[in-house]
C-alpha cells in the first residue's frame, strides 16, 4: 500500500492502472505499467575485514505506450501523482516517434491474466543477522589469506523484488521474487603477474531464486583454503600449451559458453537487427528455424523459466506471459528462439515469454531467462577417464565473442593436463577460441551432472540493463578446440 | 529543496539520531532520455527521471551504507525514513577497522544547469543521421544525459553540481557490411548527426569486398572509437587505486611506463562533475605525463590504506576510476579529411594516414575483455570497418579480426608512432563516463584470428 499525494491509500494496483489510463486518455493504443519495488543487500569482505554493507530500496513505476506503429516509454521515482504523468509522457514519446515510424508494430495474442506468483524460499536473508552473514564472509576470507591468497574476497548478495503488472487488455499480475547468492576469491600476486581463483564460480560466485539455505549449501569458510592454494599454485603452474586439442570443460563454463555462443544468439530482437547498432545482430537466419544445425546430437538446449530455484525463474514475463518451457536446440537442430509478444508478430512467430526489464526505470525487452543444456549421458569422471591427450578448464576469467555471436574466445582461471585417461599437472592462463556452431557440433561427451549456473551480470540494451538469468550446465568435451591463444 | 539541501537534511537526520556519527550522504536527480532506431526507424524511445539517495554513516566502529529511491528533493519523509533505517540498523552492522572518515569543507566550483533535449528533438536528430546515410539502413541512438546531484558530511562539507552530456552513436549498413560513428558532446544542439550519419554511410561504402588477412603483428591507426577503449581499459586496470593497492595494477608512478607522446589527464570538471559522492572536490589531473605514469585514482579509503589523499573518485562502488581520462591529443599537422566525402577515414585519424607504408585502420573495437589484469592483455574484436592502408592510401577493405594485446605494450616507449590532432569523447550507454581519445598510430597490434576462427 503506497500514500497518493490526495491523502488517500492506494494500492500498488490502482497506481499501475492510473498510469495505464492516462497513457491510453493521451492517444495510445495500448498501454502497460510496471510498478516495481526492489530491496537488496550486499556485503563485502576483504583480507578478513567487512568492506562494504550496503541496502538499498527502490521503487518507481515504468510504463510502456503504443501510439500509431511507434512506442514510448517512461519511468519515474515519483508515485505521489507521477504515475498519471508517465502515462501521459510515454503516450507522448510515442506520438514523437512517429517521425521515424516503425512499418508496423502488431503483438501476438497474450490471455489476460489476474494472478499471483512468488518463488520458493525456505530462510528469508532479512531474517538472518547481519553478524551471521559477516562470520562467513570474515570466515572465508580469513581462511583464504591464511591459505596463500595476496587478496582474499567474499561477497554475498540479496535481492527482494515485487511488481505489478496492469496492461490495457486486462493483465493484473503480482509477483515477487527473492533471490540470493555469494562467492569468494583468492588472488594471488606474483612476479607481474596475478592469478585468481573463485568459488563457487567468478563473476558473483552463485546465485538463484532461493534464500540463505543457498549460501549455507555453498559451504564458503569450507571450500577457502582449496581455492587460495589453488591461486598460489598457478603463479609456479606451467602455461596452458597452444594447440588443437580435445578440450573438457566444467559446468560452470559451458553455463558461460551457452550464454555467450547460443542464449544471445537465440535472442530475437537481435536476428531481427533491432540491437544491430550495439549488442549486435545473430549468425541465425529465421529461414533456417527447424532445420539449421546447430551442434551434436547431445546438444539439447531448454528455454525454461519454470526450474526451481534458478535465478531466470519467474511466473510470468514482463509482459503478463505465463512462464513456460520451449525447447530452443532439439538434439543440435535449432527450433526455438527468445521472443517478446511485439519482436515475435515480427516474425510470425505464436509464442512470447521472454521479455523482461532489470526495474521499473527500464524498457523491458527480450531477455534470457533459464537457458541450458539437457543432461547427457556420462559423468565427468567418465570423461576425463576416456580422454587420451587433452586439457580440463575450470571456471571463467574472461570472454569475448563477435556481434553475431560465432567467434569467441574464452579464459578459464585453471586447466589441467589429460593424458591417458587421468588428470595432470596444472596450467595456467588457459583460453581457447572457436566459431560457435563448429564447436558445439564437436561435442561428443556430456554429463548428467546439470547445475543451474546464476548469472546476475548479464548486459544489453540501451539504456544498459543487467540481466538474471541461468543456464542449466553440466561438463561436457569438444573435440579439436584451439587452445592457449598467446598475446 | 535543492539536491544540496536534501542532503544537508539527510546528514542532520542521522547526526540528531546518532550524536557523533559520520554521516556522508549523496543525493542526485537523474534524467536519461533516448531514442533508439533500427532499419531506419525509431523502435524503442524511453525517458526516465529519477530521484536516489545514498547514506553512509560511521559509528563506534561500525558502518553502513542505506540507498534508496525518492520521489524528489523535497520527500522529506523518504529522506527522514532514510536516516531512520541508517540509525536503527548500524549498530547490527558488521565492524569496519577501514573507516578513512568523511570529507570536510572545501570549495567547489560552481557548474551551470544544462537543458536536455525534448522527444521530438531526438526524433529530428535521427531522421537527420537517417538522412546522412543517404539512403543506407541505419541504426543507433541519439541520447541526452543531465544529472543535478548534492552532497553533503558531519565534517562540514556541502557542494552541488550539474553535470549533462548529448550522443550519438549510429551504423549504416550496405549489403551486411556496417560503417560507424559515434561522438558526445555537452548538449544536444552541438550533436551533428547528418554528419555522423554520412559518415557511417562512407564506411559501410567502403567495405565491401573485404579480404581475410591471417594472424600475426600489424601496424594500426586506430581511429577514436577504438583508442578510447584503451582508455577505459586503463583506468578499470590500471589507475585504479583498489587494484594498485592489491598488487594487481601495471603502473608505478614515477616510472617513464608508456611512449612520450602519452598525456592522460582526468577532467571531470569539463563535463560539470566537480565533486565525488564522499564530498571531495574534482580537479583537472594528470595520470601521465607524457609517458611517466603519475598517479592512481583514488577514494577516500583507498587513499588512507595508501596513505595518500583521496583524488576525488570516489563514488561508493570500492572500485576509484578515473571516470574522465583521456589521452592528450597530439599537434595539429597533415591534412583533416571531410567526414562527408573523404571516404572511410574519420577526420580525426586522416593525418595519420600521410607516410604510412602498409598498416590496418581501425574503426571500432567489440567485446574487449582482460586475460591479463597486471599487464592488462585484452581479446577483442574489430568491427564496424577496417582497411589495409599501404602508402598512405586506402587499399581496400579487410574483414574483422581477432586481436590479443597488452594494451600498455601497445603504448609503450617507441610504439607509438602518431597521436591524431583530435580527441573524441566515448558516449557510453552503460554509465555517465567520458573517456576520450585522439586516433593512434602505433608499430604493432598482435591478430591473433580472423574471420574463420
Amino acid at each position: 500500500m503506497i500514500r497518493s499525494g490526495y491523502g488517500r491509500e492506494v494500492t500498488e494496483f490502482d497506481t499501475a492502472t492510473a498510469a495505464v489510463e492516462a497513457a491510453l486518455a493521451a492517444g495510445a493504443s495500448y498501454a502497460d505499467a510496471r510498478l516495481m519495488a526492489r530491496g537488496s543487500e550486499r556485503m563485502v569482505a576483504r583480507n578478513g575485514d567487512i568492506a562494504d554493507t550496503t541496502r538499498s530500496t527502490d521503487v518507481g513505476i515504468g510504463v510502456r505506450a503504443l501510439v500509431g506503429t511507434s512506442w514510448g516509454f517512461f519511468s519515474t521515482s515519483d508515485l505521489e501523482g507521477g504515475a498519471r504523468l508517465a502515462g501521459e509522457r510515454a503516450a507522448e514519446i510515442a506520438a514523437a516517434s512517429a517521425r521515424v515510424p516503425l512499418p508496423s508494430a502488431g503483438m501476438v495474442a497474450s490471455e489476460p491474466v489476474q494472478a499471483s506468483w512468488s518463488n520458493a524460499v525456505e530462510i528469508d536473508p532479512a531474517s538472518v543477522s547481519e553478524s551471521d552473514k559477516a562470520d562467513v564472509l570474515v570466515g572465508a576470507t580469513t581462511a583464504m589469506r591464511e591459505h596463500g591468497a595476496d587478496v582474499a574476497v567474499g561477497y554475498l548478495t540479496f535481492w527482494d523484488t515485487s511488481k505489478w503488472f496492469v496492461s490495457s487488455e486486462g493483465h493484473r499480475i503480482d509477483q515477487r521474487i527473492r533471490e540470493a547468492g555469494g562467492g569468494i576469491e583468492a588472488t594471488a600476486v606474483g612476479e607481474g603477474e596475478t592469478q585468481r581463483r573463485s568459488y563457487p564460480n567468478s563473476m558473483g560466485g552463485q546465485l538463484g531464486t532461493r534464500g540463505w539455505e543457498l549460501v549455507q549449501e555453498l559451504d564458503l569458510i569450507g571450500n577457502a583454503p582449496r581455492v587460495a592454494e589453488e591461486a598460489r599454485a598457478l603463479l609456479t603452474a606451467p602455461e596452458c600449451p597452444s594447440g588443437v586439442t580435445d578440450l573438457i570443460l566444467d559446468g560452470s563454463q559451458v553455463a558461460l559458453q551457452i550464454h555467450e555462443s547460443v542464449g544471445h544468439a537465440i535472442e530475437l530482437d537481435r536476428i531481427l537487427g533491432w540491437e544491430a547498432a550495439y549488442a549486435g545482430r545473430s549468425w541465425l537466419d529465421l529461414a533456417q528455424l527447424g532445420s539449421l544445425r546447430y551442434g551434436s546430437d547431445l546438444m539439447t538446449i531448454a528455454i525454461d523459466p519454470t526450474i526451481e530455484g534458478a535465478l531466470g525463474s519467474f511466473g510470468y514475463d514482463d509482459e503478463g506471459t505465463a512462464a513456460a518451457k520451449r525447447l530452443a536446440v532439439d538434439h543440435g537442430t535449432w527450433v526455438g528462439v527468445l521472443a517478446g509478444r511485439d519482436s515475435a508478430s515480427v516474425a510470425g512467430l505464436d509464442y512470447a515469454g521472454s521479455v523482461r526489464s532489470d526495474g521499473w526505470r527500464r524498457l523491458p525487452m527480450v531477455r534470457m531467462t533459464n537457458v541450458g543444456l539437457e543432461p547427457g549421458p556420462h559423468t565427468l569422471e567418465e570423461i576425463i577417464a576416456a580422454t587420451d591427450d587433452g586439457v580440463y578448464m575450470e571456471t571463467n576469467r574472461s570472454w569475448s565473442i563477435d556481434d553475431r555471436r560465432l567467434n569467441f574466445q574464452f579464459g578459464c582461471e585453471v586447466g589441467y593436463e589429460i593424458k591417458n585417461g587421468k588428470k595432470g599437472r596444472m596450467l595456467k592462463n588457459p583460453t581457447y577460441t572457436g566459431i560457435g556452431p563448429r564447436f558445439w557440433q564437436s561435442m561428443d561427451m556430456l554429463s548428467s551432472e546439470v547445475v543451474s549456473w546464476g548469472l546476475a551480470n548479464c548486459g544489453k540494451g540501451q539504456p544498459g540493463q543487467v540481466g538474471h538469468t541461468a543456464h542449466p550446465a553440466a561438463p561436457a568435451r569438444f573435440h579439436d578446440v584451439r587452445v592457449g591463444v598467446k598475446a | 529543496m535543492s539536491p544540496a539541501d536534501a542532503a544537508a537534511r539527510a546528514v542532520e537526520a542521522v547526526a540528531t539520531r546518532l550524536p557523533g556519527a559520520e554521516v556522508v550522504a549523496f543525493i542526485e536527480r537523474s534524467e536519461e532520455h533516448l531514442t533508439r532506431f533500427a532499419s531506419s526507424a525509431i523502435h524503442q524511445n524511453v525517458a526516465d527521471d529519477a530521484w536516489s539517495a545514498r547514506v553512509t554513516a560511521h559509528s563506534d566502529g561500525r558502518t553502513l551504507t542505506l540507498t534508496s529511491g525518492l520521489a524528489g528533493a523535497g520527500d522529506g519523509a523518504a529522506i527522514e525514513a532514510l536516516a531512520a533505517r541508517v540509525a536503527d540498523s548500524l549498530a547490527l552492522a558488521p565492524r569496519d577497522p577501514r573507516w578513512a572518515g568523511v570529507a570536510h569543507a572545501a570549495p567547489v566550483p560552481p557548474t551551470q544547469e544544462q537543458a536536455g533535449s525534448t522527444p521530438a528533438e531526438r526524433a529530428a536528430a535521427v531522421a537527420a543521421f537517417i538522412e546522412g546515410a543517404g539512403g543506407l539502413s541505419a541504426s543507433g541512438y541519439v541520447k541526452s544525459y543531465r544529472s543535478e546531484a548534492g552532497v553533503a558530511t558531519s565534517g562540514g562539507q556541502s557542494a552541488s553540481m550539474c553535470s549533462a552530456a548529448s550522443s550519438v552513436d549510429g551504423i549504416a549498413t550496405l549489403d551486411g557490411v556496417d560503417g560507424v560513428s559515434r561522438s558526445r558532446v555537452r548538449t544536444h544542439a552541438e550533436l551533428d548527426p547528418h554528419a555522423a550519419g554520412a559518415l557511417a554511410a562512407a564506411k559501410a561504402r567502403a567495405g565491401k569486398d573485404a579480404i581475410e588477412l591471417p594472424p600475426g603483428r600489424y601496424e594500426v591507426i586506430l581511429e577514436p572509437a577504438a583508442a578510447v577503449r584503451i582508455v577505459s581499459t586503463l583506468a578499470m586496470y590500471g589507475f585504479n587505486g583498489r587494484l594498485a593497492l592489491d598488487g594487481a595494477s601495471f603502473v608505478e608512478p614515477g616510472l617513464e611506463q608508456l611512449d612520450p607522446s602519452i598525456t592522460l589527464i582526468d577532467d571531470g570538471p569539463a563535463w560539470g562533475v566537480t565533486v565525488d559522492a564522499e564530498g571531495t572536490p574534482k580537479q583537472r589531473q594528470r595520470f601521465v605525463d607524457a609517458g611517466v605514469s603519475v598517479q592512481v585514482a583514488h577514494d577516500r579509503r583507498t587513499a588512507a590504506e595508501a596513505g595518500a589523499s583521496s583524488t576525488g573518485h570516489g563514488f561508493g562502488v570500492g572500485m576509484p576510476v578515473a571516470a574522465h581520462l583521456g589521452i592528450e591529443p597530439g599537434p595539429a599537422v597533415g591534412v583533416a579529411g571531410d567526414p562527408t566525402v573523404a571516404g572511410p577515414v574519420a577526420r580525426a585519424a586522416a593525418p595519420l594516414l600521410d607516410g604510412v607504408e602498409r598498416a590496418l585502420l581501425v574503426s571500432d573495437f567489440w567485446y574487449t575483455r582482460v586475460l591479463d589484469p597486471r599487464q592488462v592483455t585484452v581479446t577483442g574484436l574489430t568491427r564496424n570497418g577496417m582497411w589495409l592502408i599501404e602508402d598512405g592510401e586506402v587499399r581496400g577493405a579487410v574483414q574483422n579480426v581477432r586481436f590479443t594485446q597488452s594494451y600498455p605494450g601497445a603504448l609503450a616507449p617507441g610504439q607509438v608512432l602518431g597521436v591524431g590532432p583530435v580527441a573524441v569523447t566515448d558516449p557510453d550507454s552503460w554509465s555517465a563516463t567520458a573517456h576520450s581519445a585522439p586516433a593512434l598510430r602505433l608499430a604493432s597490434w598482435n591478430v591473433t584470428g580472423n574471420a574463420s576462427g
